[in-house]
């Protein structure tokens, strides 16, 4: 067997195996020198997103690929002898997953360029790596798990290092305190989880999620478990009323973990949308339940655009803006789940809405890492994050400025970049179901702009000031890091319909479809 | 009633590890709380692969009778160990926070704000 039939067929697991591989080792070949360990680290982040890319290009191009561990075929998910249950750890890539899967890639890809010259004045940079590798293992894990145990455990170690990396520059105590706030949150969350696999474990044998989806009776417990499940993810993903976390955790993390933590936030995301999706599908009341997600959205928008609108802190300002925008999701994605029961309506404008909010998952991946990335920039070159000590770095700082522009017109909703493209497509489905929910969305999307328009006048614009006169254009690989997503975010800006009919579309409709993903596992059953 | 005994303390400690983690201002009182909250799940997990009458799952020689499920407590066993890991963290946070602020008390530890 060759090498490349081997990735292909162990992609699932190599998604998981090279990170893990990568992380334990970093400290190991950090004693070599720094420029081996930097050699090492981008070596293993392209090879992973290698992997994460072909993988994704096989379930997009022949269906859902199952991996399961310890089988003598990989996708051998229901062993001969076993009556028909999935004993073994199954990994279940969807088209869902897939879509995961390319945004963690590439903006894993960006982040570590980036972090190649941002943190490079830092020692024992061999911690931040093996932590950064372990995010990574975190989210294609979660992402890619078809069992529910195996989703707590990624869960866990995802948490677990990025508190460590919102810690990581200690600053005075100031980042320990917002990762410790981050911590508690995070394990109280997870004890929720273990609680509610408890109960779906002692009622229906599994753990399998097509196993409980199968089984699903909707009986009082399994209401329990879906309050806990989805008090705890919304909490993870940063939705208000549970938000109070992620202001103090993104302003103290260092910039490329904050993009990266973005994409932290959307795996739990992910994770909502399959247990209501997935595991619930229409054996719930959809319409209830997809209301409690619209208002978790609606009250995210607002409370997060108001709250930015008077920031000082740039990254604390930004944090808010990303409150906001995950608020965008939750509408859509909940005005997908309020219909699905209903035929007319969903195919009238129920899938458009979740390909809206799917989509806009992508495009907030890119345009938020780009802008705490430009954050990051500023802050490495001035040492300040307080917008009231900035201004006139326009003149200096050309490059980042442009990116700047580029992530801020993104996030508002300007033509021709790509938040414009989901957001039109949130705002005509969500105006068909409530015209009021769009005008909202629409009010908040202005507001952003205003704020937007605020930070840039304050930190680019004005006279050049004494003290940052000797300020230089952040170094190569930062801007390397930043173009990479800048461009995406132009690309799909000016070409969405290819994206969404490729990615977002088979996303949207595998999560959707409870049936498919039952089927991909116990095999038409 | 007697083999509902240990969901009812599972209740019991659920309530105990709750109330400690949102009264209690003392780090390392809130970790506790975790601690307990973490135990309660636990023991609700084993719980519920007990079999009345059952032997340990071990395939080798085993007598042909009932026995208690291997799961829940390879899952037990997982989330041990990553509590173990859980308090760790949160006890070197402790740590630091002492040292940088001269104190454990969360409502004494508030730079963070707006």
């Amino acid at each position: 067997m060759t090498v490349a039939d081997f990735v292909f067929t162990n992609a699932p697991a190599l998604l998981v195996a090279i990170p893990l591989f990568a992380a334990f080792l970093c400290p190991v070949i950090g004693k070599i020198s720094s420029m081996v360990r930097n050699l090492w680290v981008m070596g293993m982040m392209l090879i992973t997103a290698a992997v994460a890319f072909i993988l994704a290009f096989r379930v997009f191009a022949t269906g859902p690929v199952l991996y399961v561990f310890g089988a003598a075929a990989a996708n051998l998910a229901i062993p001969l002898d076993s009556g028909g249950i999935p004993i073994r750890i199954i990994f279940t890539v969807d088209a869902m997953s897939a879509f995961m899967d390319i945004i963690c890639a590439i903006v894993g890809i960006s982040v570590l360029l980036y972090s190649l010259s941002s943190e490079s004045r830092n020692s024992s940079l061999e911690g931040y790596y093996t932590l950064f590798f372990l995010m990574i293992a975190g989210v294609f894990g979660m992402v890619s798990t078809g069992d529910f145990f195996n989703f707590f455990v990624f869960l866990e170690i995802l948490s677990l290092a990025s508190a460590g990396m919102i810690a990581y520059r200690i600053d005075g105590g100031l980042a320990v305190e917002a990762a410790l706030k981050y911590f508690i949150l995070s394990t109280l969350g997870a004890i929720f989880v273990l609680f509610a696999i408890g109960i779906y474990y002692g009622q229906y044998n599994a753990l399998n999620i097509a196993m409980i989806a199968q089984r699903m009776q909707f009986t009082m417990l399994d209401k329990i478990a879906l309050v806990l499940l989805v008090a705890a993810l919304a909490m993870k993903c940063g939705a208000v009323p549970l938000h109070f976390w992620t202001p103090d955790a993104y302003s103290m993390a260092p910039s490329s973990v904050t993009a990266f933590l973005v994409v932290a936030s959307q795996a739990s995301l992910y994770g909502l949308f399959r247990v209501v999706f997935t595991m619930y599908n229409i054996t719930m009341n959809c319409v209830t339940v997809g209301w409690i997600i619209i208002i978790f959205g609606v009250l995210s928008m607002v409370v997060g655009v108001t709250m930015a609108i008077p920031q000082k802190d740039i990254k604390r300002l930004m944090a808010y803006h990303a409150v906001s925008q995950t608020g965008y999701m939750l509408l859509g994605v909940g005005v997908g789940l309020a219909v699905l029961g209903n035929t007319t309506l969903t195919s009238a404008f129920g899938f458009m809405a979740m390909e809206g909010g799917l989509f806009h998952i992508f495009n907030h991946a890119m345009y938020k890492g780009l802008l705490f990335l430009t954050a990051g920039a500023i802050f490495y070159r001035i040492g300040t994050r307080d917008l009231n000590k900035m201004g006139g770095l326009g003149h200096t700082m050309k490059y980042t400025m442009i990116f700047f522009i580029i992530g801020a017109l993104s996030i508002a909703g300007i033509p021709p970049f790509n938040g414009f493209a989901s957001k039109l497509m949130i705002y005509e489905s969500v105006y068909l179901f409530n015209p009021l929910l769009a005008i909202i969305a629409m009010v908040v999307s202005i507001l952003t702009l205003a704020s937007f328009v605020k930070v840039f006048h304050s930190v680019f614009m004005g006279p050049k000031l004494p003290e940052y006169a000797d300020v230089k254009e952040a170094p190569l690989p930062m801007l390397i890091g930043m173009g990479i997503l800048a461009a995406i975010v132009i690309l799909f800006g000016l070409f969405p319909q290819p994206v969404v009919d490729m990615l977002v579309a088979p996303a949207a409709h595998a999560l959707a479809d409870q049936g498919g993903y039952i089927a991909s596992v116990l095999g038409g059953a | 009633m007697l083999w509902n005994l240990p969901f009812i303390t599972v209740v019991v400690l659920t309530f105990i590890g709750l109330v400690t983690v949102l009264l209690k201002k003392n780090i390392i009182k809130i970790l506790l709380g975790i601690n307990i909250l973490e135990s309660a799940v636990n023991l609700f997990i084993v719980a519920l692969g007990y079999r009345e009458g059952g032997v340990a799952p071990i395939f080798t020689l085993a007598p042909s009778e009932l026995m208690v499920l291997p799961t829940p407590q390879a899952l037990v066993l997982t989330s041990i160990v990553i509590g173990v890991a859980t308090s760790a963290l949160v006890l070197s946070f402790a740590m630091v926070l002492q040292k940088k602020y001269g104190t454990v008390d969360i409502d004494k530890i508030r730079r963070l704000h707006g």
